[in-house]
């Protein structure tokens, strides 16, 4: 008997034994948006994220006053002007185990590429990122987003990304629409998600 | 001898049998009215304000015709770049096989117990079932899936498996069902999902095996890509040193650039979002970062005989995004279990018989049957699935295995008639005697295969005068 | 009345086996209002039935058929016109794939809107109507708001929306009969949303869901009506509809 791969690449082959017509993709959607940064602050908002904006002189205080005193996970290339004193850090720095993850208030990044249109950040666990865990057990995420980092429109957004990096996109907090289909926030991953919007 | 394909679920009535049942569930019809109607309106507003999207549809239904028409070199082409990456690809031709490989990749791991997130494929080839017999634990993390697995249930929904449960019934279960059941538990969603939280954090911070569905994969760089909401996807991708995906053999793209029309369908058809809270892309193994073992399952388990149909293989279009059970007037009724298959409603009605693969199986070939042909479904799909179009075309191939039967008798008789003006115009006159049927302007009750019609509804009083009578008397 | 911009074309009526046999005083209420309109109106004699039935219930061969003599009965005319949304839609989109070619064919609405240009065909039907869009005519058609904008213009005629009108009847062709069950609980809901509305008539472009609603509504005994579009649109001051004409 021949192996698997063998006989299903031949059942596939012998299942388009006629030949079926050469595929032209239309693409005629829009592959760029008018999606601005208010849109954006706008629809990440509307999953019930919350949402600051402030000029890039501000980000700091904003920082510190959002972060107050608790114990948050930093990513190990966090800018040193983010890590405000008044914060007990948690570097990942050599990483931090499943324990001390669950353990945290919450965790502190930047992201790789934002999308207006749908509101969402997309993290790629590069630079200010760090691991992909680190934004998973902690309760609490606050992400900055610089405004040159925001695409209007998800086709913009993907041709900025590296798709073989461990991608994470993330639309509001975690929810479901398990029950009644209609959508509650709060289940897994982090229940609260702040975003500052940096215009730079 | 095949086995059989447990895409249905064995003993289940057909569909007409089972929908009688399922239509007397008072409880079952309020919760699907409510459900399939909450989402109807918030699908309808999501896809609203895009003013691309029949564009979107149309590149959406051409990138999977084409994946599918070359569907040997796309698979050949993911296989490699997943392997470059550091994964390992499996083949699988049937359910039994690709159970086989995943519980001989648990059993390697030294693990009793796989985290599970909620997949199709491995519900479909009834993995669950398979690894518990093999020893193995098998834990749903899924919010709706895990309902069912406490309430020891049926899927009864492509997208939320326990839609056919309102909140207090979920309550219930968890009551009933989860060992650690917190105080007080209320019927409030928000608490409710709390529970769920709380039920399976240990289980996800321990977990060293993980098993997982794809919604895509991209065949030129290997990427994986799984869209959730709750984010037990993410502890189910991130946190276990093992992971094994089971995929359909159809879920590909092309290219990475062709994920932008899906990421931007898929949402919005299934959980009416601009985007769903979580997507993951991973492509093999990042070192430092998430599991450092990856399995790839690709499974056929009858795709392939569906790809041979040439009007059947637009149901591999298919991205499970469930819009086509939410908009069906049949499913709305009926629910899912009376499809017993998991894959329900509309898409389930064209896609379970084909998968099954046997016309003479009774149950599957009912379902092709279950559908007033409406079309409500065509009109949602993101894929342009032409579901009225499959659907007549396989209630023909149902109809040829079943051979010569009183229906088909009288359907030869009906098509003899009307092949001749003068047969038919004698048919009318003969059918015109069914007046004296008549009482007070109505039939109440006709005999025969009419008795169904008259179950319910009264027949009209056939005319003394057929239309074309009068003519030939006044214009002829 | 609006005057029919084409002037006076010669067109076919293809009456669809149902109404033929069943309700001739609808396919007599097309020939009226074409008339009316300034059309001059055929009915070729070798008409039967478009294979629909056939085809949806899985008999192509038998459909093929019944489309081959449509196709045949039809050769040559500018324009068919049926009272049926669902005939309209197998003859244009099924008898093609078929193989064969089927004269231009209109469902009535689609006719007077897009071919003769009224929407004001000088009609007077004093009751309150609530219009059921047919899925056909609604999804395989696409005949959108037109019947509706001819009902705005039937004087008399109070116009009261139904409640989610887009939802299937429950009828199906055979599946009325193979998954009764089924199609009378979907029926049941489009009689509530009709009766919910108070109309006395529920009309629609197509008689066989007219049949299948109007049967549970006599079942019932509700006291609604059901009168195909056409029949609304031949009435008029001096000759109006009433049920003695049916």
């Amino acid at each position: 008997m021949a192996d698997a791969r063998t006989e299903v690449l031949a059942r596939i082959r012998s299942a388009l034994g006629d030949r079926p017509a050469p595929v032209v993709v239309p693409r005629a959607y829009h592959h760029t948006g008018t999606g601005s940064l208010d849109l954006f602050a706008e629809r990440v908002a509307d999953y019930r994220a919350t949402v600051h904006q402030v000029p890039a002189d501000d980000l700091v205080a904003l920082i510190a006053s959002l972060l107050g005193t608790r114990r948050i996970v930093a990513p190990v290339d966090l800018p040193p002007p983010w890590l405000v004193p008044s914060v007990t850090w948690l570097p990942d720095s050599p990483p931090l185990g499943i324990d001390a993850l669950d353990g945290a208030d919450g965790v502190l990044t930047g992201c790789a590429v934002a999308i207006a249109d749908t509101g969402t950040i997309v993290l790629d666990a590069g630079t200010t990122q760090g691991r992909r865990v680190l934004t998973l057990l902690p309760d609490y995420h606050l992400c900055v987003v610089f405004a040159s980092q925001v695409a209007a429109s998800v086709p913009e957004a993907l041709a900025r990304l590296d798709p073989v990096r461990p991608l994470t996109f993330i639309s509001g907090p975690s929810a479901t629409s398990d029950i009644e289909l209609n959508r509650v926030e709060g289940v897994h991953g982090p229940r609260t998600l702040e975003v500052i919007i940096v215009r730079d | 001898m095949v086995t059989r394909n447990p895409v249905t679920w064995l003993g289940s009535p057909k569909f007409p049998d089972a929908a009688r049942t399922a239509l007397a569930d008072t409880q079952l019809r309020s919760n699907l009215r409510k459900a399939t109607g909450t989402i109807r309106g918030r699908r309808a507003s999501a896809v609203g304000e895009m003013t691309d999207w029949e564009e979107l549809r149309l590149a959406g239904q051409a990138l999977k015709d084409e994946v599918l028409t070359n569907l040997d070199v796309y698979l050949e082409r993911l296989e490699k770049s997943v392997t470059e990456r550091g994964g390992v690809v499996h083949w699988a031709r049937d359910a039994a096989e690709a159970n086989e490989i995943v519980l001989r990749l648990v059993r390697e791991t030294g693990a009793d117990e796989v985290v599970k997130v909620k997949s199709m494929a491995t519900a479909e080839i009834g993995l669950n079932e398979a690894l518990e017999a093999g020893g193995v634990t098998a834990i749903e993390t899924d919010l709706a899936e895990l309902i069912v697995q406490l309430g020891n249930d049926r899927p009864s929904h492509i997208l939320v498996p326990a839609i056919h449960r309102n909140r207090s019934e979920i309550r219930e279960i968890f009551q009933r069902e989860m060992p650690d059941v917190p105080e007080g538990l209320t019927d409030e969603p928000r608490v409710l999902a709390e529970a769920a939280r709380a039920h399976l954090r240990r289980k996800f911070l321990s977990a060293r095996v993980a098993v997982s569905g794809a919604n895509f994969a991209v065949a030129d760089t290997g990427s994986i890509v799984v869209l959730e909401s709750e984010g037990n996807g993410r502890m189910c991708l991130t946190l276990p040193e093992t992971l094994i995906t089971v995929m359909g053999i159809e879920k590909l793209v092309p290219t990475w650039a062709d994920l932008e029309v899906f990421l931007q369908l898929l949402p919005r058809s299934s959980t009416a979002e601009r985007m769903n809270p979580y997507t993951s892309v991973w492509t093999g193994v990042t070192p430092g970062d998430g599991p450092q073992a990856f399995h790839l399952v690709l499974l056929d388990n009858g795709r392939t005989a569906t790809l041979a149909d040439t009007v059947g293989r637009q149901a591999l279009r298919c991205i499970r995004c469930s819009a086509c059970l939410n908009v069906c007037p049949v499913y709305e009724r009926t629910g899912g279990e009376s499809y017993g298959s998991v894959y329900p409603g509309p898409i389930g009605a064209i896609l379970t018989p084909q998968l099954v693969d046997d016309p003479h199986d009774k149950q599957a070939a009912s379902l092709p049957f279950a559908s007033s042909l409406c079309g409500a479904c065509y009109e949602v799909c993101p894929v342009r699935i032409n579901i009225p179009e499959v659907l007549t075309h396989l209630r023909a191939s149902s109809v040829t295995a079943r051979g010569r039967t009183p229906e088909s008798i009288a359907m030869s008789a009906a098509a003899w008639v009307f092949s001749s003006p003068s047969r038919y115009e004698r048919a009318q006159k003969l059918a015109s005697f069914a007046r004296l049927l008549g009482r007070n302007g109505r039939i109440t009750r006709l005999p025969g295969p009419g008795a169904a019609w008259t179950s319910s509804r009264d027949a009209p009083v056939p005319p003394k005068q057929s239309f074309r009578a009068w003519w030939k008397e006044n214009r002829g | 009345m609006q005057k029919a911009v084409v002037e006076s074309p010669k067109v076919a009526l293809f009456a669809t086996c149902v109404t033929d046999t069943l309700y001739p005083a609808t396919a007599r209420a097309v020939v009226t209002l074409l008339e009316r309109l300034g059309c001059s109106v055929e009915f070729p004699l070798d008409q039967t039935c478009c294979g629909q039935m056939h085809f949806n219930t899985g008999y192509p061969d038998h459909a093929r058929g019944l489309a081959g003599s449509y196709e045949r009965t039809f050769a040559g005319y500018d324009a068919v016109i049926a009272p049926s949304g669902s005939c309209t839609g197998m003859v244009r989109d099924i008898h093609p794939q078929l193989g064969t070619t089927p004269a231009p064919t209109y469902e009535l609405s689609e006719f007077l809107v897009d071919v003769l240009g009224v929407t004001d065909v000088g009609a007077y039907f004093p009751h309150r109507v609530t219009y059921h869009p047919t899925c056909h005519s609604l999804r395989m058609l696409g005949v959108g708001d037109k019947p509706l904008s001819l009902l705005r213009a039937v004087r008399g005629l109070d116009l009261v929306a139904l409640p989610d009108a887009e939802s299937c009847c429950g009828f199906g062709g055979t599946f009325a009969l193979k998954n009764a069950d089924t199609s009378t609980a979907m029926l049941s809901d489009k009689m509530r949303h009709v009766l919910d509305t108070g109309s006395e008539v529920l009309t629609a472009g197509d008689n066989s869901c007219l049949m299948h609603i109007g049967g549970g509504l006599s079942r019932l005994r509700t006291g609604v009506r059901t009168v195909h579009l056409a029949e609304i649109l031949a009435s008029t001051e001096e000759d109006p509809w009433s049920p003695a004409t049916r």
